[in-house]
């Protein structure tokens, strides 16, 4: 697989699976609107997922398609951050996640939108409107929780401390990273950290947060060594077309 | 005279009989667009697809058409049953060979919904985009003041960015205290 088709996945991947994260609120949010919030959320992850998968799979060619990549591959051939699979936990767990990956996201799509490849552009171009929705929801609640009441800026304190070692990864550069960014495909994530940074304290400072200090990040999900959450993950949301192929409704 | 889109046209030949036109025959740009004026968005049924500005193109070469059409946003659930729609509605009229074809870019946005779709979405009681917003791809921009479709008061607060679909927020209206969907600016 060529560098292109990697980072594509890797984009395609961090949508789809925190796309289905999400999807587990559908339901149980604490109020009707949350709940909402939460799976269009996740449905735009979904959907630019579905543009990524079907580009990718025009890379690849042969049997692949926008299913095969999402339903027929296994644990270690997804290419997610290790961020994006940890489990829900409770709202905070879920916000601090969703506000570390959106401005990301945010500023990696800002960057991708004016990418030298035509197509990861237009995607790009589509996505990031949506993704500043995503961005401005999450931060509001990273604000709302930790100046809110004494138990709640407890709690999204712990799920920022808890969340933290999974952050470093995102900016994390490889040989496939260093393609894209010499080819003008891609951005240097050490820039991106940067301009998250900034952001990230910025919202912190608003919320009375305290920034985490550790700087011991765990990596792997971009070579595809993930946390046993994902297999749990694929096992639910791979088990129809696994096992029952080709069915329609 | 009401004419149907799925019947033969009626024209008389030199000799004066009455014959049927083969309506596949009448195939112009123009005749598309009408037939397309007429095909509605499934989640709001007061807006077709050439309001909401998601056409972007029209091409036929002969008997084959193409039409080119954009997503809202890219998960969109109403896509594929948009491109249904289309598909039907130019069979109806004759059209078998048509082809849809999907373009992301130029990304769709919110300002290329046409006049008439503005006024009938704040007819139909969902406030349509405040245009001229703030850079919407600004991390904080200042929210747009809208209108409740209600009442017209302008004294209304946003409940939620996300609606009952992925192009709607929630609001509410302080004076008429009505609940309002408000189409967001993308």
């Amino acid at each position: 697989m060529n560098a292109l088709q990697e980072y594509t996945l890797r984009l395609a991947d961090n949508a789809l699976i925190l796309g289905q994260r999400l999807s587990e609120w559908c339901g149980h949010g604490p109020i009707l609107e949350q709940d909402i919030a939460l799976t269009n959320i996740a449905l735009d992850q979904i959907g630019q997922a579905r543009n990524l998968y079907q580009y990718a799979a025009k890379q690849i060619g042969g049997e692949a398609n926008e299913d095969s990549l999402a339903f027929l591959r296994d644990a270690h051939e997804f290419r997610n951050l290790l961020l994006v699979e940890q489990p829900n936990g409770h709202w905070g767990d879920t916000l601090v996640r969703q506000f570390f990956f959106d401005t990301f996201n945010f500023f990696q799509y800002d960057f991708l939108r004016n990418s030298q490849d035509q197509e990861l552009a237009a995607i790009a171009g589509k996505a990031i409107k949506e993704i500043t929705y995503h961005a401005q929801y999450s931060a509001e609640w990273i604000i709302r929780m930790g100046d809110g009441t004494d138990e709640s800026h407890k709690k999204v304190q712990r799920s920022l401390n808890d969340l933290w070692m999974w952050a470093g990864e995102m900016f994390e550069m490889d040989p496939v990273h260093q393609e894209m960014k010499e080819k003008g495909i891609g951005p240097d994530y050490h820039v991106i950290l940067d301009q998250w940074n900034a952001k990230v304290n910025e919202i912190l400072d608003i919320a009375t947060l305290k920034r985490p200090e550790g700087d011991w990040f765990q990596t792997g999900g971009k070579k595809g060594i993930h946390t046993e959450n994902l297999g749990f993950i694929l096992a639910e949301m791979q088990f129809l077309p696994r096992a029952y192929p080709e069915s329609k409704w | 005279m009401p004419k149907c889109n799925s019947c033969p046209e009626r024209t008389q030949n030199q000799n004066g009989d009455t014959v049927f036109q083969d309506p596949k025959e009448m195939i112009s740009e123009e005749r598309i667009w009408e037939i397309l004026e007429e095909v509605k968005d499934p989640e709001i049924p007061v807006l077709s697809v050439t309001d909401m500005g998601i056409v972007r193109k029209v091409d036929h070469e002969g008997d084959h058409i193409t039409v080119t059409i954009t997503p809202t946003y890219t998960g969109c659930p109403a896509m594929d049953a948009i491109e249904e729609n289309i598909l039907s509605a130019l069979k109806e009229a004759g059209m078998d060979d048509v082809h849809v074809e999907t373009v992301l870019s130029p990304a769709w946005t919110t300002d290329w919904i046409t006049e008439k779709g503005l006024r009938n979405l704040e007819e139909y009681g969902i406030a349509p985009p405040v245009k001229g917003t703030a850079d919407k791809r600004t991390l904080f921009a200042k929210a747009p003041e809208v209108r409740c479709p209600h009442c017209g008061s302008k004294n209304t607060q946003m409940v939620s960015a996300f609606g009952s679909t992925a192009c709607k927020a929630q609001y509410k209206c302080n004076e008429c205290l009505e609940p309002f969907d408000y189409f967001k600016c993308i």
